[in-house]
């Protein structure tokens, strides 16, 4: 802004000297920069901040269409119900593969018959369980279509806390509101609540980024034990894709083109 | 306060700073990314649990178990059953595909009614009630004026629950015309009713056998069970047996075989008959087998001795003497040898005296019910039903002789011989066929010459079709009641023909019946049900499911389960209660003709002048040659562009015949035969006898999907059929031909 302003200033002055124009044209004009100074420096941070307005304040709320769950759960109140904890009912398969939210075949387990007076357990006997439909429920974590995660691999293996990636929903008394992205048809849980990707905790978002946040963490325990496994490979490579700067060690070839580098998540 | 053209910029200039400021275009971007990602025609995996369902593949008469992967409900991937006696794990490209015929969008989606002319495509959606009420009016209508007889249908297959349930409704109704589709089969079975005295199919030690001698054969090219035979021939890698096959062109068998002797085509009774001359001979045959077992052995020999000289045989098959003495040697010196025959993959019969010459090798070398030879396997009798209630009308209807002169005095032993159909139809002799039944086979397509056919079609008042697929016969129906298909439904499978082991498999619905069909044993037993009294008490059960249970009785759990049941393999025959002759021993003499074995050629149509070419058939895995379906997508894009470019198919011609005649590779020629001609582009192949030209087997089909449809031509409509006099099967192993330049 303040070049365009210094050059209208150049071209004035210069036309003052060459028609040697009298003091009180001068005089407007300058008036007339001065005003038109403060004007510009207005809009601009009009324009600035209804920008600003629209970007952190109406752009989140347009984004975000909100979405009710089709029945309450209340994990607070089954976690006391079962003995296994978030494995009761979020379990392993046989065959190793994570079963995620529970279909109806395990809550007719117990809700058969209507248990006690709970509205949204009628409303779930009523409408799912005794027309066998399974409940639409919407999933706070779900990752685009091919992501690929293994439970195992963290749960079983890395012995990780399911509340490390999912908060503290287990102890919830009631589901929140589903943010669901108007673009992309995924959840705001992804992203964040905080729209500027701020977080203070591990479970606060889902991308990529959060991923290779805890990998490069692991990396550097592993690489101060000096051991190196094909895994150890694989989260240097997803380090190195998310954020290349990190990693001390700088390898010969591209991660991009490094064998199945991507391919381990994305399927 | 005015608004100039200065405070608009800065205003703008401001708002796009803000905006830069905000989390607004790199949310933006991050999202139109990940929507990118997602649109709808993207295909997804299913997620879900994993879970698998075993049941067996009816795609072929191969019969290999399979384990279907399936997420929740979708079935994800075909894979070959392990520990299940046919293929222990193995599966082709065709039972791989399987899924797309499931998904795909070529199937019937419900009954229908022709409404145009027939072949025109014009078809009305109806209920299944209307449907079968439909058949049920009109074949009351025919057997309430005494003409049930004229009733045929057409079977892929006359084993199993299903194929029972169709033979015995034609006979509670009053028909003899039950049509099994043509194959070596017929020719194996015929060969060991004459020279066995037995009604038993053929089963092969393939485990045991070191020598292997096939006559055409094409043991990895999709002879007998397709898998199996792969296995086999991978097995004999390691154990050091010989195989030496013996045919026109360089098949995958020949190239992968010990020795390849390229014969003239339609010769190879000739050699076996010369390799025979060599044994006799040299007496290098079985002389325990030969003095206790055999029956007009001297007279055979006479014979033999007299006429098929290694000279006179190498001038009919284009082999020199010295190859026949010495494969006559090692054949016989072999401690478990073994002759085989059916042409390619076997789906088509060969001439009766070719097959028995080659039987009579098997004979000769003591192969017989023996170790590493041949066995005659009487079918699984597992199938007791209460006794069809006959009526006058079926009593009556049953006295007529059949339609394709099968049993009759000219052809007394064989069972089936649609292949005469046509004509009979035609001619309406000895009667004409008002009503035609067509369940999992595609005779338009795969019998020989297909126009006969199609007019024949035209005389028949009445087709109805079983088909799931809108195939070149289901086109030409009046009405078609589609089956679910084998990933659909139950049904018992009786173990493929050649092997040893007894075993029924059980087709299970991997999943629910995706479209609005029908299994065709539920539609038979409504029919019977329909049409009531007599017909009706002959089919007392009330579905198809209760039906099979019931047959299975004690087998039913353990098959479900494990997706088969099997016996023990009974191979230690005793050799002195094998033959049910009337001499009680192997006749080299066939009693009915009186004749010995001998070589008789199965001339060719067409004239040598006019079409100086000769055109064979070949078979290849990757076609599904004689097939109820055609290729689906995944199968037809592995064939070589040296097969099929674009919509042209090759033919297979030898550079020499390819230089006499100034044919270029590539070149796009009209292949012509007394029969038909189509356009195909030249291959130049040095694996093919010069003057031959082979065309694939599996292409050119109609009415199927974007990715085969009008590839090709089919090989099958330039070829006639030939008939065998002894037996009455087509014997036609190919056809005279010319190429000219278009």
């Amino acid at each position: 802004m303040s070049t365009l302003d210094d050059h209208a200033k150049e071209m004035i002055e210069g036309a003052a000297h060459e028609t040697a124009a009298s003091q009180s044209t001068e005089g407007t004009i300058q008036k007339q920069d001065k005003g038109a100074g403060g004007t510009i420096i207005l809009f601009f941070i009009l324009g600035m901040f209804a920008s600003l307005i629209i970007g952190w304040v109406i752009f989140p709320k347009l984004l975000y269409s909100k979405k009710k769950q089709p029945i309450d759960f209340n994990h607070a109140f089954h976690v006391t119900q079962v003995d296994n904890g978030c494995e009761s009912c979020h379990f392993f398969r046989a065959d190793g593969t994570f079963s995620g939210v529970p279909k109806l075949d395990q809550c007719i387990e117990c809700h058969e018959e209507i248990q006690g007076i709970d509205p949204n357990e009628i409303k779930f006997v009523e409408d799912y369980v005794s027309k066998g439909r399974e409940v639409p429920w919407l999933i706070y974590s779900k990752q685009p279509d091919c992501v690929f995660f293994s439970h195992a691999a963290h749960i079983k293996s890395a012995n990780m806390e399911c509340v490390t990636c999912h908060g503290h929903i287990g102890e919830s008394k009631s589901l929140k509101v589903y943010e669901q992205n108007r673009i992309t048809g995924y959840s705001r849980d992804i992203w964040g609540e905080s729209i500027a990707g701020f977080k203070k905790n591990t479970w606060d978002r889902m991308k990529m980024d959060d991923c290779a946040e805890c990998h490069q963490k692991e990396s550097a325990k592993i690489e101060k034990r000096g051991i190196k496994t094909p895994t150890n490979r694989l989260i240097d490579d997803i380090v190195h894709v998310v954020s290349p700067w990190a990693l001390s060690t700088v390898k010969g070839s591209s991660v991009q083109t490094e064998r199945d580098a991507c391919f381990v998540c994305h399927k | 306060m005015k608004i100039g053209r200065r405070g608009f910029l800065s205003f703008v200039i401001g708002g796009a700073a803000g905006t830069a400021l905000s989390p607004l275009p790199w949310k933006l971007m991050d999202d139109t990314s990940i929507w990118t990602q997602m649109w709808p025609w993207t295909p997804v995996p299913e997620d879900g649990e994993a879970s698998y369902v075993n049941s067996v593949c009816t795609l072929c008469p191969g019969r290999c178990g399979i384990t279907v992967r399936k997420i929740e409900d979708r079935a994800v991937k075909i894979e070959g059953m392990r520990g299940n006696p046919v293929n222990n794990g193995g599966i082709c490209l065709l039972g791989l595909s399987g899924l797309q015929l499931l998904y795909g969008p070529t199937r019937i989606k419900s009954p229908l009614k022709r409404t145009g002319k027939r072949g025109q495509g014009k078809w009305d959606r109806i209920s299944w009630k209307e449907a079968v009420s439909m058949v049920v009016e009109k074949l009351g209508d025919l057997r309430s004026k005494g003409r049930a007889h004229t009733v045929g249908m057409i079977s892929g297959s006359d084993r199993g629950t299903v194929p029972h349930l169709f033979e015995r409704f034609l006979t509670a109704y009053g028909s003899p015309n039950f049509f099994r589709m043509p194959s070596v089969r017929d020719s194996y079975e015929l060969t060991l009713h004459i020279m066995q005295g037995v009604q038993a199919l053929p089963g092969f030690d393939f485990k045991n056998a070191d020598f292997i001698l096939s006559f055409g054969s094409g043991i990895i090219d999709g002879w007998g069970s397709p898998v199996r035979m792969m296995r086999n021939f991978s097995a004999w890698r390691n154990t050091g047996a010989k195989v030496i096959q013996i045919e026109p062109r360089l098949s995958n068998t020949a190239a992968k075989s010990n020795k390849w002797i390229p014969i003239n085509p339609g010769t190879e009774g000739a050699l076996a008959m010369g390799l025979a001359h060599v044994i006799i001979k040299e007496s290098l045959y079985d002389n325990g087998f030969i003095a206790d077992y055999a029956n007009g052995f001297d007279e055979w020999k006479r014979l033999v001795i007299d006429k098929y000289d290694p000279d006179s045989v190498a001038a009919i098959t284009g082999i020199d003497a010295g190859t026949i003495v010495a494969l006559a040697r090692s054949f016989a010196n072999a401690s478990n040898p073994l002759a085989i025959c059916g042409r390619g993959d076997g789906t088509t019969p060969v001439g009766l005296s070719d097959c028995m010459a080659v039987h009579a090798l098997n004979a000769l070398a003591g192969s017989i019910n023996n170790k590493g030879g041949i066995f005659a396997v009487s079918d699984l009798d597992y199938i007791h039903w209460p006794e069809i209630e006959m009526d006058a009308k079926a009593a009556v209807g049953m006295q007529h002789e059949r339609l394709d002169g099968a049993g009759s005095r000219k052809y007394p032993n064989s069972r089936y011989l649609p292949n005469r159909l046509p004509e009979a139809i035609l001619s309406e002799t000895p009667y004409p066929l008002e009503s035609l039944f067509i369940a999992g086979v595609n005779p338009l397509y795969t019998l020989m010459d297909t126009r006969p056919i199609e007019k024949a079609f035209e005389k028949i008042p009445f087709v109805v079709s079983f088909s799931s697929y809108m195939d070149e016969t289901a086109q030409r129906a009046d009405l078609i009641l589609p089956n679910h298909i084998y990933l659909e439904r139950y049904e018992d499978v009786p173990r493929p023909i050649g092997m040893l082991q007894p075993l029924i498999s059980l087709a299970k619905p991997v999943v629910e019946p995706q479209l609005d069909t029908k299994h065709a044993g539920d539609v038979i037993i409504q029919m019977a049900k329909g049409l009531g009294g007599s017909l009706a008490n002959s089919f007392p059960w009330e579905s198809y499911y209760s039906c099979l249970k019931e047959t299975l009785g004690e087998k039913w759990e353990i098959m479900v389960e494990k997706g088969f049941w099997s016996g023990s393999e009974s191979m230690t025959k005793n050799l002195e209660t094998s033959f049910d002759t009337v001499s009680g021993k192997f006749e080299f003499i066939n009693p009915d003709s009186g004749s010995a074995v001998q070589y008789k050629p199965v001339a060719v149509e067409g004239d040598r002048k006019s079409y100086p070419l000769i055109l064979i058939p070949y078979d290849s895995i990757r076609l599904a040659p004689n097939s109820f379906v055609g290729d689906p997508p995944f199968a037809i894009k592995t064939v070589d562009d040296s097969v099929l470019k674009h919509n042209d198919v090759f033919v297979e011609i030898n550079p020499k015949t390819a230089r006499v005649a100034g044919l270029r590779e590539g070149e796009l020629v009209l292949l012509s035969t007394p029969i038909g001609a189509g356009k195909v582009r030249i291959h130049l192949f040095e694996g093919i006898i010069p003057g031959i030209v082979a065309l694939p087997r599996g292409l050119g089909h109609t009415g199927s999907d974007d990715y085969l449809d009008g590839k090709g031509i089919n090989v099958n409509a330039l070829i006639g059929p030939v008939q065998d006099p002894d037996s009455g099967m087509d014997a036609a192993w190919g056809i005279r031909a010319k190429i000219s330049k278009v």
